[in-house]
């Protein structure tokens, strides 16, 4: 039988099962397919807290959610197009995100009366007509799977454990995706399990064969390859790329890193990352709590490593203290931060933007700490870098404030000639530093370089140069303790003066602003950069005019940002928290802003946000 | 241990016998208590039993034999916790209870230093409880020196997790009524290999278990009782007058009987259910008294030691070097992991790590 083949330019395809059924990792393969093709893509995994939900309810759904096409793409989309439901539950939860006339494949296997009352489906939606406005593809998927793998010596249960590949080849043929990477994939992760690895082969194959075959499915689709800036590209999610900046940070600084961290969701995988690398003298250290973490790293700090802690919200919260003493000391010292709902343990596994004003003032004094966020997975990479940038150069600790979205979302990457990441050599102080009026020479601890205002980093070890560092109030200079009202008002002033001074070394805000005469400025930080440009895009698509600036320092701000948000009439800033950005720019810049929020644990949708936007124009 | 150490290494003169120091630089500059002392004017309250501890400290250094600027003084907060800006190494005064963390972050990075612990009663057991246990139980090579007044000196005076329970402060004017912490057995608990206990004011003691720990590779935790004479005045009289002093204390000595009095004619015996008892020796007769092994594998022993001095009356307090048992240190296991790593992968290079090997390229 030769079937049609339709040309598409895009698709959103979203993959919805039990939390045991594999979902994520059928993502996250079918996601490596079609980066392996060359199409643009980004990714959206969601799943529920618990590892293993009661099978077959609506909170134990786990879906994972791509966006590919062959042009630039700046999100995970909207609404899928097609929805692959492997039970009840996964199609209930889903089908009201899906747009009339999507494509839903489903395993009809498991629509058995139970299942479906378990769900509260009275009635099979599969047969009553409820689902008349999309294209149902009923397929027995689990029966298919097991028939597949008769031959096989392996329990039925392991058989039926294969649905997701076949489930997987299905949709490899219908969009034309390269399959040797699953099949390498699967002979690698299954190595010690042959009979478990064929498989899963067989079964993704049997899969593709059945698409080719089945008259259930007429059309397939081409997506060409999108034409991005040339280059050597990979697929990373964030979480991944922001382990690699620290690796590459350390080695650019030529300095050993240390991770001294707890597990927490979405930061673990950092841990989990920088644990394999220990080759590129990479330390880690798992904690009793977040405060051993951020201890023990600023401990390494003091011995002249680059000191790193990974958390979330709740665990920031706890090195606050810590962090207050990184302040103090003025020692390096990256926390990042991948931020999650809140408040409290909130939404683990959800993404949100609400840990802003707690990176800027969650900190008792005044204790200013520069804040970098990176605006995709793939600049998780530079991100980090740039964090370890500030905190060597200026002899800080630096937040870096990345979110689950970012973390487990995933991009193709264009990856970096190693030679053009900047240079982040420090030079250690070796001898002393200051003349005393007799002419002798001494080293003081807090003596700063003019330029940066940094102190120098002294590590034990250099002789003559012990001195005592602590979080009491030191004296200008000489780092003694020092209670003095002057001398407290100086330090407090010139630790806010160095941070501020930050300003002058970071690149401006950027505005891209295509006709130069729009009246209405979107801005906004971190992972929002992707929703807000696409809502951008469909706004001049309808020939709105609108000028989008993205924040990546929030502490020091760029130099220039208050010229550029005096440009404009309004001031749109959508976060998803309840106006974090929004206060800081009212407060330093007395602009009045339109903060658009939201906190549902998911990304702003670029229809959405053009709404809002042309809303703000018509209002102009 | 130390002797026996000494003379397997070979090495007399300044730094022999110290396993725990193979690594960090020794000097050949003569070194004395002077070259210890900072220019910092120290601010304890007079009659402070923490100027003692500071001079012992100052002077045992030198026989170390490092070089200065490998030592390293890592304290939380509290009035003992300023010790390491009367120091004239490095040293960082942290945030309350937290020094075991950041001691150990310092310690596994950097196996060429001599890192010390300094805190206090509420420091290491109330607010940094969590950190001191798991130091201990890691075996870091930290020298753990932990202040014991029994109460909260910098804070003015409030009860502490090892003050006696009903103790009258300004937070418990009718008596306090939590049961106080035991910091030996505590130590023991959780896994510790060096645990020994000293008194500020025997200087001579004080020293010798300096000497031990400095010497044990791996966490080793100094219980040293301190008098606060503003809050706490007199907490240890017992053990220091010397009318009763040598009546109460035990003198803890490797390998040998367990023994004290005036005349040592009390001796420690095993008692009922594991428990120890003191006896006269002229009664039980000295075979039938303890002899005391700190590096015995099995921790019941030294435990049971633990448990026999009076938190109150601070009758039969023994003091001396508790448990003293090698296990592989933190610190040594880490940079053993690295090595063998980048023995077995070769150097990381950073542009292969971060292609990965899935990659595809647009012309
Ligand atoms: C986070 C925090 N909580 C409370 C304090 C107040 N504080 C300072 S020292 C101290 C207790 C100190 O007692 P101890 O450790 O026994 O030291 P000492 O002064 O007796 O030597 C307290 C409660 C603090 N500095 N930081
Ligand atoms: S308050 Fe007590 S512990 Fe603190 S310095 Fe004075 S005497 Fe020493
Ligand atoms: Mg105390």
């Amino acid at each position: 039988m030769t079937k049609q083949v339709k040309q598409i330019d895009r698709v959103v395809i979203r993959f919805a099962g039990d939390s045991g059924d594999g979902m994520q990792l059928t993502g996250d393969r079918f996601t490596s397919e079609t980066a392996t093709f060359g199409n643009d893509l980004s990714t959206l995994p969601n799943f529920p807290a618990e590892i293993r939900a009661p099978a077959g309810t609506l909170p134990g759904v786990s879906s994972f959610q791509l966006h590919f096409a062959d042009h630039d793409i700046l999100t995970p989309g909207d609404a899928p197009t097609v929805l692959v439901a492997m039970n009840p539950a996964a199609l209930k939860a889903n089908i009201r995100d899906l747009p009339r006339g999507a494509e839903i494949i489903v395993n009809t296997d498991e629509f058995s009366k139970r299942a479906m009352a378990k769900v509260g489906y009275a009635t099979n939606p599969l047969e009553d007509g409820s689902l008349d406005a999309y294209n149902i593809h009923a397929v027995p998927l689990t029966t298919l799977t097991v028939d597949s793998l008769a031959e096989f010596d392996i329990s039925k249960k392991d058989a039926e454990r294969a649905k997701n590949m076949f489930a997987l080849g299905l949709l490899s043929w219908l969009y034309h995706r390269p399959t040797e990477s699953t099949i390498a994939f699967l002979k690698k992760k299954f190595a010690k399990l042959p009979v478990i690895a064929e498989a899963n082969v067989a079964a993704f194959k049997a899969g593709w064969n059945f698409g080719e075959t089945t008259e259930g499915f007429a059309v397939s689709y081409e997506i060409a390859p999108a034409k991005l800036p040339s280059g050597t590209y990979r697929n990373i999610t964030g979480n991944l790329a922001l382990s690699y900046g620290l690796v590459a940070a350390g080695q650019r600084a030529q300095l050993p890193v240390y991770l001294g961290s707890y597990p927490i969701t979405p930061a673990s995988d950092i841990l989990h990352e920088l644990s394999k690398h220990k080759n590129f003298d990479v330390r880690t250290f798992q904690a009793e709590d977040e405060i051993a973490g951020i201890g023990a790293a600023l401990g390494a700090s003091f011995g002249g490593a680059l000191g790193v802690t990974t958390t979330s919200g709740p665990g920031v919260a706890l090195k606050s203290e810590a962090i207050g003493l990184a302040v103090s000391l003025e020692l390096p010292l990256l926390i990042v931060d991948v931020q999650r709902g809140g408040p409290s343990t909130g939404l683990p596994t959800k993404t949100e933007q609400s840990d802003l004003l707690q990176a800027m003032f969650g900190r008792n004094g005044e204790a200013p700490v520069p804040i970098v966020a990176p605006r995709t997975a793939g600049d998780c990479f530079d991100a980090a870098i740039e964090a370890a940038r500030i905190a060597l150069k200026y002899r800080t600790p630096v937040f870096l404030l990345s979110d689950g979205y970012l973390a487990n979302g995933s991009e193709p990457w264009r990856i970096p000639a190693v030679d053009d990441l900047p240079d982040l050599r420090v030079e250690f102080a070796t001898e002393p530093n200051h003349e005393l009026e007799d002419g002798s020479k001494v080293f003081w601890p807090y003596k700063r370089d003019e330029e940066t205002l940094a102190r120098p980093w002294a590590v034990p070890g250099t002789a003559g140069l012990e001195h005592r560092i602590g979080g009491i109030e030191k004296a200008d200079g000489t780092g003694a303790i020092n209670y003095e009202p002057a001398n407290h008002d100086f330090m407090v002033r010139i630790r806010q003066a160095k941070v501020d001074g930050i300003a002058k070394d970071i690149e401006p805000l950027e505005v891209d602003d295509p006709t130069g005469d729009a009246k209405v400025l979107v801005v906004g930080w971190g992972s929002t950069y992707g929703p807000i440009a696409a809502g951008v895009r469909r706004v001049r698509g309808q020939g709105g005019k609108v000028a989008q600036a993205h924040f990546r320092h929030l502490n020091p701000f760029p130099a220039n940002t208050a010229e550029v948000l005096k440009k404009y009439d309004k001031v749109i800033v959508p976060e998803m928290n309840l106006g974090q950005l929004a206060l800081l720019l009212r407060g330093k810049y007395l602009v009045d802003a339109i903060a658009y929020n939201q906190v549902r644990g998911l990304p702003f949708k670029a229809e959405e946000l053009a709404g809002v936007i042309q809303e703000v124009i018509e209002s102009v | 241990m130390s002797e026996a150490t000494a003379s397997a290494n070979g090495a007399a003169g300044p730094g022999a016998g110290f396993p725990s120091l193979t690594l960090v630089p020794k000097t050949d500059a003569k070194q004395s208590m002077k070259d210890f002392k900072s220019d910092q004017e120290v601010r304890w309250c007079p009659g402070c039993g923490d100027y003692a501890i500071l001079a012992a400290v100052q002077g045992f250094l030198p026989e170390l034999g490092l070089r200065k600027e490998n030592i390293v003084f890592i304290s939380g907060i509290g009035c003992s916790s300023r010790f390491p800006y009367y120091m004239n190494t490095f040293g960082m005064h942290s945030i309350h209870g937290r020094a075991p963390a950041i001691a150990t972050g310092l310690a596994s990075s950097r196996q060429d230093l001599s890192v010390w612990v300094v805190t206090g009663d509420g420091d290491a057991l109330s607010i940094g409880g969590n950190h001191l246990i798991h130091a201990l139980r890691r075996n870091v090579n930290l020298k753990i020196l932990l202040f014991n007044n029994r109460i909260y000196g910098l804070t003015k005076g409030q009860y502490s997790p090892t003050s006696e329970t009903g103790k009258v402060t300004k937070s418990t004017p009718l008596g306090s009524l939590d049961h106080p912490f035991n910091p030996v057995s505590l130590a023991i608990g959780a896994e510790a290999t060096f645990v020994a206990r000293t008194i500020d004011s025997d200087r001579k003691h004080l020293t010798s278990v300096l000497r031990e720990a400095a010497a044990h590779p791996g966490t080793a935790l100094v219980e040293i009782y301190q008098n606060c004479n503003i809050f706490n005045d007199g907490a240890f009289d017992q053990l220091k007058d010397p009318d009763t002093r040598d009546d109460v204390t035990i003198r803890l000595e490797h390998g040998q009987p367990i023994k004290f009095g005036k005349d040592l004619q009390f001796g420690v015996v095993r008692g009922a259910a594991g428990s120890l008892d003191v006896a006269e020796v002229a009664q039980v007769g000295e075979d039938a008294l303890v002899v005391h092994d700190a590096h015995a594998e099995n921790p019941e022993l030294a435990f049971a030691l633990s448990r026999l001095g009076d938190l109150t009356s601070n009758y039969h307090t023994p003091i001396g070097v508790f448990r003293n048992v090698e296990r592989p240190v933190y610190d040594t296991l880490m940079a053993d992991q690295l090595a063998a790593d980048t023995t077995a992968r070769g150097t990381g290079d950073l542009a292969s790590l971060i292609a990965g090997n899935d990659t595809w390229t647009i012309a």
